[in-house]
């Protein structure tokens, strides 16, 4: 069972066999979707016929078109990345204003608050977007009836997008930065205050400083998060579609070695944020 | 600083539950007219198909929960117990390392090895094991292995913290009163890990039951999920609703499951967040 005691040599060799069999599991997925991203052949199944970079470089002209010619591809991952910058600005923002007010404010409520906020994290994710589409568009329809407005951003599309993803990204980052700011030392500020520092110069140079880390590990998990997130994200999105969106579209139609283009960058985009991470915070989750 | 995380959950968690709520105990009676009705939730509960999808929906979700434990149980053990140090960090990364990856990647992954002409057919044909490839896409087996493969880091997790803090002596002091490997699992490792049980039981039943890509992708048009039901009516038919109501069930059925594991072990949902 454990190493101090006598463990039978079957038991030992059934633990190595599972461990890598485990691993076998979990890695399996990925290494096709990279190996059959440089096969030769316009679908990505065996046989393997050979090496190429076309579904990353090729053009039209020659009969394949690659992700860098692929510009409805091309376009969703910008696409993306400007909805997940919108979302970890906001969340990043709010989140630092939370932490404050959880671990510094005195309010009546503050208790059933900090619960209230763990909310959208239980909530599933289709019924999150459901609620934000048909609470906006009611607005939408109030200003338009009473008002003669329209309001066109709280029609299905990316600001909705952004509204929903902001909507349980932003408790994570909350509960990032707070875990943080709870183990900050007050008595680093009290020194700073009995030194004659302002209140502005206090929060720039000691408390910003130390809740740094906290800040730029939840920017990366919300940017990550939302670039990844789908369930939310479908219900709310209008003619634009991020990356998720548009994959899955693309998957439900047909299989193109495209795709694993796509999905060969993502990885290595998520697996450098990650690397970045993991050496500062080696539990980032 | 108030005013920030008011404005947060009012204008985009409470007030559009409300609406929600509003839409689904309600009924269209004629153009733009309206009456208050439980017509939404009596359809649920007269027409078959419906109730047949969310019992269903549970019934996978729960048969993916376990297994994800069975099988992530023996991999937190070997990182908690039985490796140290560097070993058992860099198995850890390892295991975080997939769920960097989004969703979408990792089931067009199993899409390629397991449709038609995908990589395990093909490898089953060169075995002799088949005689011709095999549809390995679009069973019920393939939305579990699906469903487990995404929600194992959820249960490995709180399965590592809740194991790392059970104190060894504990179980060599039973190893050393006679008793057997199985009875050390059952009156000491299990009551301790408890909590972390609970923790990853709750979240990935969470996450499996509220799942749309990987049923619909890997079961394709026999995934029969709750939540396709409930995009179906919203999106595809517009009749928001039924939807809002099929949305309340399963928002319902989700409460239920988190409150009463939380109830069963006394733990509050805060602490499972943090352990997750």
């Amino acid at each position: 069972m454990i190493p101090s005691l006598p463990r039978p040599a079957w038991l030992r060799a059934a633990t190595a066999v599972y461990v890598v069999a485990f691993l076998a599991f979990l890695f399996l997925p990925l290494v096709v979707v990279a190996v059959f991203a440089f096969n030769d052949a316009p679908y990505p199944a065996p046989p393997w016929r050979g090496f190429t970079l076309d579904w990353f470089l090729g053009n039209p002209s020659k009969g394949r078109t690659g992700l860098i010619a692929d510009s409805a591809l091309m376009g969703s991952i910008l696409t993306s990345c400007i909805v997940a910058l919108w979302v970890t600005l906001l969340s990043v923002s709010l989140g630092t204003a939370n932490a404050f007010l959880l671990e510094r404010g005195r309010f009546p409520g503050k208790q059933a608050l900090s619960v209230l906020m763990l909310a959208p994290l239980v909530i599933p994710g289709v019924i999150l977007g459901i609620s934000i589409l048909a609470f906006a568009s009611r607005i939408a329809e109030f200003a338009d009836d009473t008002l003669g407005w329209e309001l066109d951003f709280l029609r299905p599309g990316l600001p909705l997008v952004v509204l929903g993803q902001f909507s349980f990204i932003a408790t994570i980052a909350t509960l990032t930065i707070s875990a943080r700011l709870r183990r900050f030392d007050r008595t680093l500020e009290e020194a700073a205050f009995n030194l004659g520092a302002s209140q502005a110069a206090v929060f720039r140079t000691i408390v910003l400083p130390y809740l740094r880390p906290a800040l730029l590990g939840s920017a990366a998990i919300s940017f990550l998060m939302s670039f990844e997130d789908f369930n939310t994200t479908l219900m709310l999105v209008g003619a634009d579609s991020p990356l998720t969106v548009m994959m899955y579209g693309r998957m439900r139609e047909g299989a193109s070695p495209v795709l694993n283009a796509v999905s060969l960058f993502l990885m290595a985009a998520s697996a450098l944020l990650a690397l970045t991470f993991m050496r500062r915070r080696p539990q980032a989750h | 600083m108030l005013a920030p995380a008011i404005l947060w959950l009012g204008a985009l968690v409470i007030l559009p539950h409300v609406e929600l709520a509003v839409l689904s105990f309600r009924e269209r009676v004629g153009p733009h007219n309206y009456a208050g009705s439980l017509a939404q939730y009596k359809t649920f509960f007269t027409e078959p198909l419906y109730w047949n999808v969310f019992v269903r929906t549970a019934l996978m979700s729960v048969a993916a929960t376990l297994l994800t434990l069975l099988l992530a149980f023996p991999i937190a053990w070997t990182i908690a117990k039985l490796s140290a140090g560097r070993a058992s960090s860099l198995l850890f990364i390892l295991c975080l390392i997939p769920f960097w990856v989004s969703e979408t990647v990792r089931t067009l992954g199993w899409m390629i090895l397991l449709r038609e002409s995908g990589v395990l057919p093909a490898l089953l044909v060169k075995l002799g094991i088949t005689a011709v490839p095999v549809e390995l896409l679009y069973h019920d087996a393939t939305i579990l292995v699906g469903l487990i493969y995404t929600s194992l880091l959820f249960m490995v997790i709180p399965l590592i913290s809740s194991l790392e803090s059970l104190d060894d002596a504990l179980i060599e002091a039973a190893y050393d009163l006679g008793a057997g490997g199985f009875a050390i699992l059952r009156t000491i490792v299990i009551p301790h890990a408890a909590p972390g049980i609970t923790a990853g039981c709750i979240v990935v039943f969470m996450l499996t039951l509220g799942n749309y890509l990987t049923p619909t992708l890997l079961g394709g048009k026999n995934s029969q999920w709750f939540t396709e039901q409930i995009y179906t009516q919203f999106i595809t038919r517009f009749n928001w609703e039924q939807g809002a109501a099929f949305g309340f069930l399963l928002l319902g059925l989700s409460t239920a499951m988190v409150v009463i594991g939380l109830k069963i072990t006394g733990q509050r949902l805060g602490d499972v967040m943090r352990r997750t």
